[in-house]
């Protein structure tokens, strides 16, 4: 048999769980746990927080990770590969060291890819004719351009397949492909080249599956959920990848969950769009040729995923503002939960028109009714409703009149239809976020991404 | 020929990229992909999705693993951090895509529900 490189998921987004990774790393033989910390709006979050704190902009929650996982990495060898840098991998460099001085850890390399931050250069690509044309809408970018917060673009695995190569045991990036964790390490251990499209396309499926940690071993499985046992104890998947780019996802052996091809195929799909034409800046995969195969209890084999050159583009996502969000929140009891719920919408709306607050955009939502379902509802016999909370959202240019809606929920309750259950008017305002995405020669990134090694003495 | 939803005979995951969203639909078994991709087309679910995705609805077949895909455009209220919806990341829009109901002759019925039991 030949070479297998093991690769698991340790974390699918900001905020996510750590305890299936801190499992893997104790029962299992993986050799790299990989990371998926940014969601498109994950950004916002961390440019607020680099804004009240220089220091800061990337996910908090890498204190913990390090503090439960350098552990592993000094003792079994595992490599930890994280986009968890966010807008500033420095600064999270900077706390990895910090935790692993405060554990005694020494003698392991932390490396930091940097380069995919554009927010100084955008009037330099303005400049040498990159217009930043919105990719969805084609418009011009002038009319967001002052309001921008961020700015980034998708890097993709060789700079992690690089850091790997200068030694690195912690690979720490800013923004990447969700996939570009898992695809590094592949390039790294198996030396594929960068046109081995056939290859890196497999490599990309194997991130693709993993990304989203327990989307991937039987979580939010619209099949039999009900069957999946043991979620409360998932393990979030793993992957033995061959040289040809094959390989077998599972998990962790004793944790909960599931592996199966109706579990993964779910996730096989996410988020893709067009599945023949899946746009990485690695390579254009193709799932279309995919197949999979049930080789044992929680072992899936997957082969045959083909690829074609990677583009000559890559993709860079802007947030910039766009308003404030302000909201209420009112429940009532049975009987006619629905109607007054309903009355008592009239009631505000009314209220913010007399007032004068000026709205942009405004949304109420039945919850217990069709908050999650909008136009797509059916009708129910309100005798049978026992309780419906009204929430209203409004969006506005300033902040101030989103503040307004809030102070009008507490008065419904003397004021308003009968039997009140709860409520929280006063639920905090805060900003919306655009979203621009548009694409760029990649040369022009290329050129600027720099790798650097650190070593913990 | 009996009326289904495709709750009772499917599976569906739903996600977003900016102000899209994104469902795959998954048949049980040759047959009825057959049937899927008669019943289930891009017009049909634009319509089933009426008031809430605006634009348009593109479909990707995936024989291999018996799937649609829809691509469903300006259908998440703006995208995920500009939307006042509270499901702003569409994530119900798969169990939404399950209400629809489809045509299925009944001997594709009854094997599935064999299998089922």
């Amino acid at each position: 048999m030949g070479k297998i490189v093991k690769v698991g998921s340790g974390q699918g987004f900001y905020g996510d769980t750590i305890e299936p990774a801190v499992y893997m790393a104790e029962h299992s033989d993986v050799q790299y746990i990989c990371f998926d910390t940014l969601a498109e709006l994950t950004l916002a979050i961390l440019q607020k927080d680099r804004q009240k704190d220089p220091t800061k902009g990337y996910p908090k929650d890498i204190t913990n990770t390090m503090r439960k996982l350098l552990p592993f990495v000094k003792e079994k060898g595992i490599k930890l590969i994280t986009n968890a840098g966010g807008i500033n991998p420095e600064g999270a460099k900077n706390e990895v060291l910090r935790v692993a001085k405060e554990l005694g850890i020494t003698g392991i390399k932390v490396g930091v890819v940097t380069g995919d931050d554009i927010y100084d250069r955008i009037d330099e690509f303005q400049e040498n004719g990159i217009d930043l044309k919105s990719n969805d809408s084609n418009e011009d970018l002038s009319r967001v351009r002052e309001k921008i917060l961020f700015a980034s673009v998708y890097l993709g695995a060789q700079p992690i397949a690089e850091a790997l190569n200068q030694g690195a045991d912690i690979v720490i990036t800013g923004r990447t492909t969700d996939t570009a964790q898992f695809l590094g390490p592949l390039i790294y251990e198996f030396g594929w080249e960068e046109q081995d499209w056939d290859k890196l396309a497999s490599g990309i499926l194997v991130g693709h599956l993993l990304e989203c940690s327990g989307q991937g071993s039987g979580g939010n499985f619209s099949g039999d959920w009900y069957n999946v046992e043991n979620l409360q104890s998932i393990g979030y998947p793993i992957a033995e990848v061959n040289e040809d780019g094959s390989f077998i996802v599972t998990k962790t052996v004793g944790s909960g969950g599931r592996v199966s091809i109706d579990t993964i195929k779910e996730q096989f799909l996410y988020e893709i769009h067009d599945p023949s034409t899946y746009i990485t800046p690695d390579v254009i995969a193709d799932f279309t040729t995919t197949e999979f195969e049930e080789i044992g209890e929680n072992r899936v084999l997957v082969k045959n995923t083909t690829g074609r050159p990677a583009p000559p583009t890559l993709k860079a996502l802007m947030g910039y503002k766009n308003g404030f969000l302000g909201q209420g929140m009112i429940g009532y009891s049975w009987p006619q939960a629905l109607s007054k719920a309903r009355a008592a919408n009239e009631i505000i709306r009314s209220q913010i028109e007399t007032l004068g607050i000026k709205v942009l955009d405004i949304h109420t939502e039945y919850l217990g009714y069709n908050a999650l379902h909008g136009p797509l509802a059916q009708e129910i016999d309100e005798d049978l409703i026992n309780e419906i909370f009204l929430k209203i959202t409004i969006c506005t240019e300033e902040r101030e009149e989103a503040t307004k809606l809030a102070k009008l929920f507490p008065p419904l309750t003397v004021n308003g239809p009968p039997y009140v259950g709860m409520i929280s008017g006063l639920s905090p305002s805060r900003e919306l976020l655009g979203l621009w995405s548009t694409l760029i020669p990649r040369e022009t990134i290329e050129s600027n991404i720099n790798i650097e090694v650190f070593e913990v003495i | 020929m009996a009326k289904v939803k495709l709750k009772d005979v499917a599976q569906a995951r739903s996600g977003d990229k900016g102000n899209s969203s994104d469902i795959s639909l998954f048949a049980p078994n040759k047959q009825l992909f057959e049937v899927l991709k008669k019943e289930v087309t891009a017009e049909k679910v634009k319509e089933h999705f009426s008031g809430i995705v605006f634009g348009d609805v593109y479909r990707y077949e995936v024989p291999n693993v018996l799937a649609l895909k829809f691509l469903c455009l300006e259908a998440l209220g703006g995208g995920a951090p500009s939307s006042l919806r509270l499901d702003n990341l569409g994530k119900c829009f798969g169990g939404n895509l399950l209400r629809m109901e489809i045509e299925i002759i009944d001997e594709i019925l009854d094997s599935l529900k064999v299998k089922d039991q």
